[in-house]
């Protein structure tokens, strides 16, 4: 079954990670989900939260604010997408990743027709 | 010679067994495990009703089909049947017609995915009950002292997860076992402690039942776990005292005051036999070192030897295993058999910040019972009036008063 993988990252923590190792890291582990085959993308990442903008439209009316959806210490930050028979299965790629130990990595299914 | 009701239990417990197989069997395929006990439901009743008067059939599985499938087809020429129901029943019909006597036995891997980690913890009992011995919500939430609304919506919520969240029905990989074997018995050692716990409730005697029943199941299946052997000596030792636990006009009767010829010596011989097996496989979890001061209490009541210092010494160890305040407490009234009251006080003050034991009824107990004993008789009297006050168990609480009582008399006779 296909899961997103969300990254939510604590700012704080990330900003004082050794960059050089973290980004190593990342490197390593996009060549790993490369490797495993379709189905597997390499993460996307996002800007940090303060350059969010977030829009909701009420009765017509719509406000524009600045900042995120969710003003939390762990702030969406990325995501990657995965093929793996089941959650056992996505539990070990959360692990691996190197964002886990600066933050939490969310994992939701992705819908499929017959559900 | 079987009593009618025995025959009649018995006939209760093949139902639940077959059906415990045949839902962990279609589940195991579909990760529907809603569907798979809707699809069996109404055959599963009708077996409840009637195997314990007429008997079980030769083949309780294929029965169980027989009637879901006869059931499914009236339904059918109602317009009322669900597809869902049909792709269960195709499962349990392909795997009956191949292996009409022998379906393959999932229920170690519906166990593992019931007691998932992404299941919330209070929900694992419940649902390993649940989807095991088909016990209905009612049952369950009597057992757990919920309503039985808030069971309902409690499996409801955790068997959609298990379809929706793409839980697993397999035994974990040997490097992640231990850990995942653990939530299974936490989960199943909660449902015994809680039936243990509520004294003199007809749900909880039966629930104590279906625990040791998930014990010896889970034994069965996993014979070189020495923990799972563990638990189940454990809950055996503290079973055979059932009977002993409670006095005339039934009062409460502590363990060092049982009268050991009310024991069930069977229990205790099994639980010593499972003891003797799980520490030949070397290393000791917390069930078995748990089990292992069930047996030094027993011999110690059998022979009267004086053997407090091996019990201090096992709650030595047990705390090096986890940092439960419970084991403090267990190991302070040990403590006060082997050196003095005071010994096991200044013990306890060690613990006393815990919020945990804020609420804890034995805590205050202990407490209460220890201060007596070192003639700190104001405090005893204050620590058991919270014990009396956490208890939910009325023997209990009369007991509590008879200590209160004591403490009277004592200090009006000075």
């Amino acid at each position: 079954m296909r899961f997103m993988m969300l990254i939510h990252h604590d700012e704080a923590a990330l900003a004082a990670a050794p960059k050089q190792e973290l980004w190593a890291d990342y490197g390593a582990f996009n060549q790993a989900l490369a490797k495993a085959g379709t189905g597997f993308t390499a993460g996307e990442r996002l800007a940090g939260s303060k350059s969010a903008t977030t829009v909701r439209v009420r009765s017509g009316k719509n406000t524009v604010l600045d900042g995120p959806y969710a003003d939390t210490k762990e702030q969406f930050a990325g995501y990657f997408l995965i093929d793996v028979p089941d959650l056992d299965a996505a539990i070990k790629w959360a692990e691996r990743c190197p964002s886990a130990k600066y933050g939490a990595i969310e994992m939701r299914p992705i819908e499929t027709a017959s559900q | 010679m079987a009593t009618a009701s025995e025959a009649a239990r018995m006939a209760e417990r093949v139902a639940r067994e077959s059906y415990g197989r045949l839902v962990a069997f279609v589940s195991a395929r579909t990760r529907d495990v809603a569907a798979a006990e809707d699809a069996l439901a109404e055959a599963f009743a009708t077996a409840l009703r009637v195997w314990p008067a007429e008997g079980v059939p030769r083949n309780p599985a294929a029965w169980l089909l027989t009637v879901a499938r006869r059931r499914h087809i009236d339904a059918v020429r109602q317009w009322q049947a669900r597809r869902a129901d049909e792709e269960q029943l195709r499962f349990m019909a392909d795997e009956l017609n191949e292996a009409p006597d022998d379906i393959p036995d999932q229920r170690l891997a519906l166990m593992f995915a019931c007691a998932h980690p992404a299941i919330e913890p209070g929900a694992r009992a419940p649902l390993i009950l649940q989807t095991l011995l088909g016990l209905n919500a009612a049952d369950i939430a009597a057992a757990f002292l919920v309503s039985p609304a808030t069971m309902g919506q409690r499996l409801v919520r955790a068997k959609a997860r298990i379809k929706e969240a793409g839980i697993p029905f397999r035994i974990p990989e040997r490097e992640e076992l231990p850990g995942r074997l653990d939530a299974v018995l936490e989960a199943i050692y909660a449902a015994y402690s809680k039936a243990w716990g509520e004294i003199g409730e007809a749900a909880s005697a039966a629930l104590a039942g279906d625990a040791i029943w998930l014990a010896r199941l889970i034994t069965h299946l996993l014979p070189d776990e020495p923990e799972t052997q563990g638990m189940l000596a454990l809950m055996l030792y503290t079973e055979a005292r059932r009977a002993a636990r409670r006095g005339p006009e039934d009062t409460y009767v502590p363990l060092e005051k049982q009268d050991p010829g009310l024991w069930d010596d069977s229990l205790i011989e099994d639980a010593e036999a499972l003891l003797r097996e799980a520490s030949s496989r070397g290393a000791s979890g917390r069930y078995q070192i748990e089990a292992g001061i069930q047996s030094a209490h027993v011999v110690r009541r059998l022979t009267g030897i004086n053997n407090w210092q091996a019990v201090v010494a096992l709650y030595d160890h047990l705390r090096e295993l986890t940092d439960s305040p419970v084991v403090a407490l267990n190991r302070a009234a040990a403590l006060s058999e082997l050196e003095s009251p005071a010994a096991a006080l200044a013990a306890l003050d060690a613990v006393a910040d815990d919020r945990r034991l804020v609420d804890y009824q034995p805590y205050w107990a202990t407490r209460g019972h220890l201060l007596a004993l070192a003639g700190r008789t104001a405090e005893a009297r204050q620590a058991l009036t919270l014990a009396i006050g956490l208890a939910s168990d009325s023997a209990v609480r009369n007991y509590l008063r008879g200590l209160i009582a004591g403490l009277n008399e004592a200090s009006d006779g000075t």
